[in-house]
């Protein structure tokens, strides 16, 4: 989530230009400036890829941004795991910005985030391996021509970075399929008697949600052909307040929403009941805290402000009132209806209550568990 | 006048060996260079003292990490600790000289002079100057971090794989050492201005005892200055004057987790046990690391396979040269443990750092070393406090109001949780007040070698003591073990470790998920903060911390009080009773009534909720009307319907033992209160035969703890009136205790005497009495 925006789109009408169009100028200065040696058919070395991801000022003078802010040494393993034999799963609680990390990662490494696998509850074995055109298959039998790639398949033969999205949730079976291609670097078509062989280059980004439930986990023959990086959240409240009020002013708009005159300092309290809890400790640190069973991800507080607003503008005076967020926090906390609640109660009663200033949110919150 | 340098084997001059401490790249240099150079004497940096102490180090034994341990004869809290590991330069050379017959001796500043100059504080080895020569040299290198850079530079570049000249490394470090201290001076520490004329003198005397070719382990940042030329006078001058104290030195055992930085006396380093490995590996140090880290992990039942040791070993390498660094380096190999083995996770890597990182290794040191500061402390106590150690038991009665027997509690109490069990608290004799204290003293000899063992916590027993409870305030398994630990810091006067021990509570008790626990560590902190009143010591953390957990306890209480076995509603009624004493105590002592009006609240919930155990809704029934919080007939009507006939008779023959058990005169309730008595009574008869077998055990266990005069009183209302409701009819009030109605052939019998007395005469017609 960490993440700068960059507004100004590369004279494309696409709505959202891919990352090697919209840097296209920065790759290029890094290229040009890159004299470290890079792996075959890296298009930056190592090094040159992670200060892309991190940003800095090259000898020239171009200034790189940032695309990715937090630990160094989290995008320094990500981008040293795609020059070693092992795929990259990228970890992390919804809205950790795995997407936006791996498709920076594809552009600058291979110049192309576009191989791209989009994983869900109906991902068909095809794509991952391959499919066929049926019309031609019929009309002419198996052949090359009627082969269908998968993005993985063209990666493996052009010596590409393939992106696998939400990995945990593709079906067991069809994850599967993935074994043969990380550990063997071979992607066997039995039809046509022949195998695609994974050239030099050819890697794989996967990213998983660590905390959703109902997903397929990853087989332990799987799991052991990736390295895992998990992705953190923000890690200052400051930072956490910015990207909830951008996002929540974003979905307020499309919602039609009317903008509340003052509702940061209900957002920051959110943000600040869902730290806590996050972390198991007050802000001062001075108090441990039980943490509930739910994620309570930037997402959600997003979501929980989002329906505040709309509460407060269809029923309430358009104001941001700590009732209209009491309901939604109680219900993004208590996931789990005896352990969970005993763990807000805990809270509400240890902490809240004490709180200088938080007299109104106490009573909304004790109004709403009842 | 010494013109020899480091790396000039040709001039003749003294070795000299310039080395960062704890390092392990120095420790292999130190060993080739001498193994090169062969020289007739060792000198290191350490107090002269302690030459005494040297042939020890060869003793079978002595196992490092162990320390050299100076202290002030007068004041065993004025100490200083030269702590040595298996992969320390000063360690291997001393080890070197005793292997080859060479003679060994250390040339600093004689701990006499050392600890006259500096107060009491931190770490008497490392260097704590003004400026970080390290860091001034890593900064020019463009290092942010200068451990990184000494690892890089000269850790990593051991004479491993160069037959080059082994002294090469000490040359170019004395080199740029030199060139600092023209550029620092002194570096802004004025003692080693003293400690290097020391040892300017030393290498001198060493010289004309053993010629030229001796050698010098020391601290790089000393190397210069032994070069310079100073006169003998110059120096001796310089050291007119100084200070002394009559000082002791012995060595004690040490340990891996105290030579890391962030506990105790540091010695600087994080990660003693990388630098023993780095020390100990004979070649391919990253490979035998990772087999190790996969090693640790599969005894934790993480499946961990020979391909993620190979991986983490190539993923390692690629972060190294991805980051410019000659060779991988502890960073990297955290890093790649973490994606590789831990699949991302901080949480095993945890095990990892504890384990193997810093390590649990454990010095020993024979029994030959001289006696610890710690007992002369010890001594010293028992002397003021005219409390010898004897052979025989014998009784100690303690007036805590006194200042003496004051003092004297306080010590026992330190020596008990440092493990030396000179003396065991017994039940006082008769008196239950908190200002008497009973003890049991027996002196043992196996207590002088407890003693020794706890010097490792410290050269007094009153920070010994403090460091042993901060340490198991930590590690403590259980939240009623820090509870009982807070206890016995605020018996033992240990103010500055409870700061410690209160956060150490307070985690533990927002973490611990089972309310019985919570519920079980209360009594004891309201215990304690009577205590804290009696010795007159700040309690107010204490309270917060008490107050806290009992929030916790009436928030998480109730649910847990529901659907339980009858074992675990007996334990619950338990902890009820005790809950309730100790919120009690807390509102005496804290002086707000919050605690006690909130468990009140919690009781009402408890003795009206029907999924409570029954012998728990009866307590608090109980609990609540002898508070004068419930009504009589509020709890006629509690009763009424925990005995009415739709509730099993086994549930309702708990409620009565809940309400009416247990406690002390717990019977008395029925014996005043008739009302209790005939609804108890009616529900007993009412019982059908076929259950009455089931709730006897119950009914018996309730009644048969009653005192005999209870149950005798209890007894005689019962025979009296089969129901006693009727006896109202008559229109004759009852005297509170006695039966309805009169005795009428007792009352006859009576009436002659009343006659004889009032002088009537004539004996009164029977039923006079009327």
């Amino acid at each position: 989530m960490t993440v700068s925006v960059q507004t100004d789109a590369v004279g494309r009408d696409a709505l959202r230009p891919h990352a090697e169009h919209t840097f296209a100028a920065e790759l290029a200065a890094l290229a040009a400036a890159d004299d470290r040696p890079r792996p075959a058919r890296w298009k930056l070395s190592p090094w040159a890829v992670s200060t892309y991801l991190l940003g800095g000022t090259l000898p020239d003078g171009t200034l790189v941004t940032p695309k990715y802010v937090g630990p160094r040494r989290l995008v320094e393993v990500a981008v040293a795991t795609l020059a070693t034999d092992r795929a990259l799963l990228l970890l992390g609680v919804p809205g950790t910005a795995k997407t936006w990390v791996s498709e920076h990662l594809a552009a600058a490494v291979s110049g192309d985030s576009t191989l791209l696998v989009q994983g869900t509850a109906g991902t068909p074995e095809e794509a991952v391996r391959y499919g066929w055109n049926y019309a031609q298959l019929l009309a002419h039998g198996p052949s090359r021509e009627a082969l269908v790639p998968s993005p993985v398949m063209r990666a493996m033969a052009e010596g590409m970075t393939v992106r696998v999205e939400e990995l945990t949730r593709i079906p067991a079976d069809v994850q599967d399929a993935l074994i043969t291609i990380l550990s063997e670097k071979t992607l066997p078509v039995p039809e046509l008697a022949e195998e695609v062989q994974a050239v030099r280059g050819f890697n794989l980004v996967a990213t998983a949600n660590d905390r959703d439930r109902g997903v397929n986990e990853l087989s332990s023959a799987l799991r052991r052909r990736f390295n895992t990086v998990v992705l953190p959240l923000p890690a200052t409240p400051e930072a956490e307040v910015d990207i909830v009020s951008r996002r929540v002013a974003q979905i307020g708009h499309s919602l039609d929403l009317p903008p509340a005159p003052d509702g940061m300092a209900e957002i920051r309290r959110v943000v600040t009941v869902f730290r806590e809890l996050r972390d198991g400790v007050t802000t001062d640190g001075r108090t441990r805290l039980k943490s509930p069973s739910g994620t309570l991800s930037t997402a959600e507080a997003i979501s929980v402000v989002t329906g505040g607003l709309a509460l407060a503008a269809h029923f309430g005076d358009g104001v941001l009132r700590p009732g209209d967020v009491a309901a939604g926090i109680l219900g993004a906390v208590v996931r789990d209806p005896t352990a969970d609640r005993l763990v807000w109660q805990e809270y509400v009663e240890t902490v809240v209550r004490e709180r200088e200033g938080w007299k109104d949110f106490y009573r909304a919150c004790r109004e709403a568990a009842e | 006048m010494i013109p020899g340098t480091g790396g000039n084997a040709e001039s003749g001059g003294p070795l000299l060996l310039g080395v960062r401490h704890h390092g392990p790249g120095s420790a292999r240099a130190v060993l080739a260079a001498l193994d090169h150079a062969r020289p007739s004497a060792v000198l290191v940096e350490g107090p002269p003292e302690g030459d005494a102490l040297l042939a020890l180090a060869a003793h079978g034994r002595m196992r490092p990490p162990v320390a050299l341990l100076a202290h002030a004869v007068d004041d065993p809290g004025r100490a200083a600790f030269w702590p040595m590991a298996e992969f320390s330069p000063e360690w291997v050379a001393i080890r070197w000289a005793s292997s080859h017959g060479v003679p060994v001796r250390f040339v600093d500043l004689p701990a006499a002079h050392s600890l006259a100059l500096t107060e009491p504080k931190e770490d008497g080895a490392e260097d704590g100057r003004g400026i970080d020569p390290i860091g001034v040299l890593a900064e020019a290198a463009g290092y942010d971090d200068p451990e990184r850079w000494w690892e890089d530079v000269v850790e990593h570049r051991g004479p491993d794989g160069r037959p080059s000249d082994p002294r090469a490394p000490f040359t170019v470090l004395a080199e740029a050492m030199t060139a600092l201290r023209e550029a620092y001076g002194d570096g802004g520490h004025p003692q080693d201005a003293v400690r290097e004329a020391c040892m300017r003198l030393r290498l001198r005397a060493a010289r004309r005892e053993f010629g030229d070719d001796v050698a010098v382990v020391c601290g790089a940042w000393h190397v210069p200055a032994l070069r310079t030329r100073a006169t003998v006078a110059a120096d001796r001058a310089l050291l007119k004057g100084m200070p002394k104290v009559r000082a002791e030195l012995t060595w004690v055992p040490w340990t891996h987790r105290r030579l890391a930085r962030r506990s105790g006396y540091g010695a600087g380093i994080e990660s003693p046990g990388w630098y023993g490995h780095l020390f100990g590996a004979p070649d391919r140090p990253v490979e035998r690391w990772m087999t190790k880290v996969a090693g640790l992990l599969r005894d934790t039942d993480r499946t961990v396979s020979s391909a993620d040791v190979i991986e983490a070993v190539g993923l390692a390498g690629t972060l190294a040269a991805m980051r410019g660094r000659p060779a991988v380096g502890l960073t990297e190999a955290t890093d790649a443990v973490r994606a590789v083995m831990c699949e991302g996770s901080d949480v095993p890597l945890a095990l990892v750092r504890d384990r193997l990182v810093v390590g649990e290794t454990l010095g020993e040191v024979p029994e030959t070393a001289p006696a610890v500061p710690l007992q002369r402390d010890l001594d010293r106590q028992q002397r003021t406090l005219r409390l010898r150690p004897e052979a025989g038991r014998r009784e100690l009665e303690l007036d805590l109001r006194k200042d003496t027997d004051a003092a004297r509690s306080r010590l026992l109490h330190r020596l008990r949780l440092l493990g030396v069990h000179w003396g065991e608290p017994a039940a006082g004799r008769g008196s239950t007040g908190t200002f008497r204290e009973s003890w049991r003293l027996h002196w043992e000899p196996e207590l002088f070698v407890r003693i020794a063992e706890a010097g490792v916590w410290g050269t007094t027993v009153l920070g010994a003591a403090t460091a042993r409870a901060e340490t198991d305030a930590v590690s403590a398994p259980s939240l009623a073990g820090v509870t009982a630990l807070a206890e016995q810091c605020l018996l033992a006067g240990l103010s500055e470790a409870l700061p410690v021990v209160m956060r150490a509570l307070a985690d533990r008790a927002a973490l611990d998920a089972d309310v019985g626990h919570l519920a079980d560590a209360l009594p004891a902190l309201a215990r304690s903060l009577r205590y804290g009143d009696v010795r007159s010591t700040d309690t107010a953390a204490l309270g917060e911390v008490a107050v806290g957990l009992a929030e916790r306890v009436c928030v998480g209480l109730p649910s847990a009080c529901t659907g339980l076995d009858a074992d675990a509603a007996v334990e619950a009624q338990r902890r009820v009773d005790g809950v309730h004493t100790a919120v009690g105590l807390l509102a005496d002592t804290v002086g707000t009534d919050g605690p006690a009006e909130r468990w009140a609240g919690v009781l009402r919930e408890l003795a009206d909720r029907d999924a409570v155990a029954g012998v728990v809704r009866g307590r608090a029934a109980r609990l609540l009307l002898d508070g004068g919080r419930l009504g009589e007939s509020d709890a006629a009507r509690l009763m009424g319907l925990a005995l009415s006939p739709g509730s099993a008779p086994a549930d309702a023959a708990a409620w009565i033992e809940g309400f009416v058990g247990g406690a002390t005169g717990g019977g008395l309730v029925l014996v005043h209160d008739e009302r209790l008595l005939a609804l108890v009574d009616a529900w007993l008869t009412g019982i059908p035969a076929d259950t009455f077998p089931g709730v006897l055990p119950l009914l018996r266990r309730t009644f048969s703890a009653y005192e005999p005069g209870v149950r005798r009183a209890l007894g005689e209302l019962v025979g009296r009136g089969p129901d006693p409701g009727r006896g109202h009819d008559a229109n004759v009030p009852a005297a509170p205790g006695f039966g309805e109605g009169r005795d009428e052939e007792r009352a006859d019998a009576m009436a002659p005497v009343l006659a004889l007395l009032l002088g009537t005469g004539s004996p009164a017609e029977p039923g006079a009495g009327r």
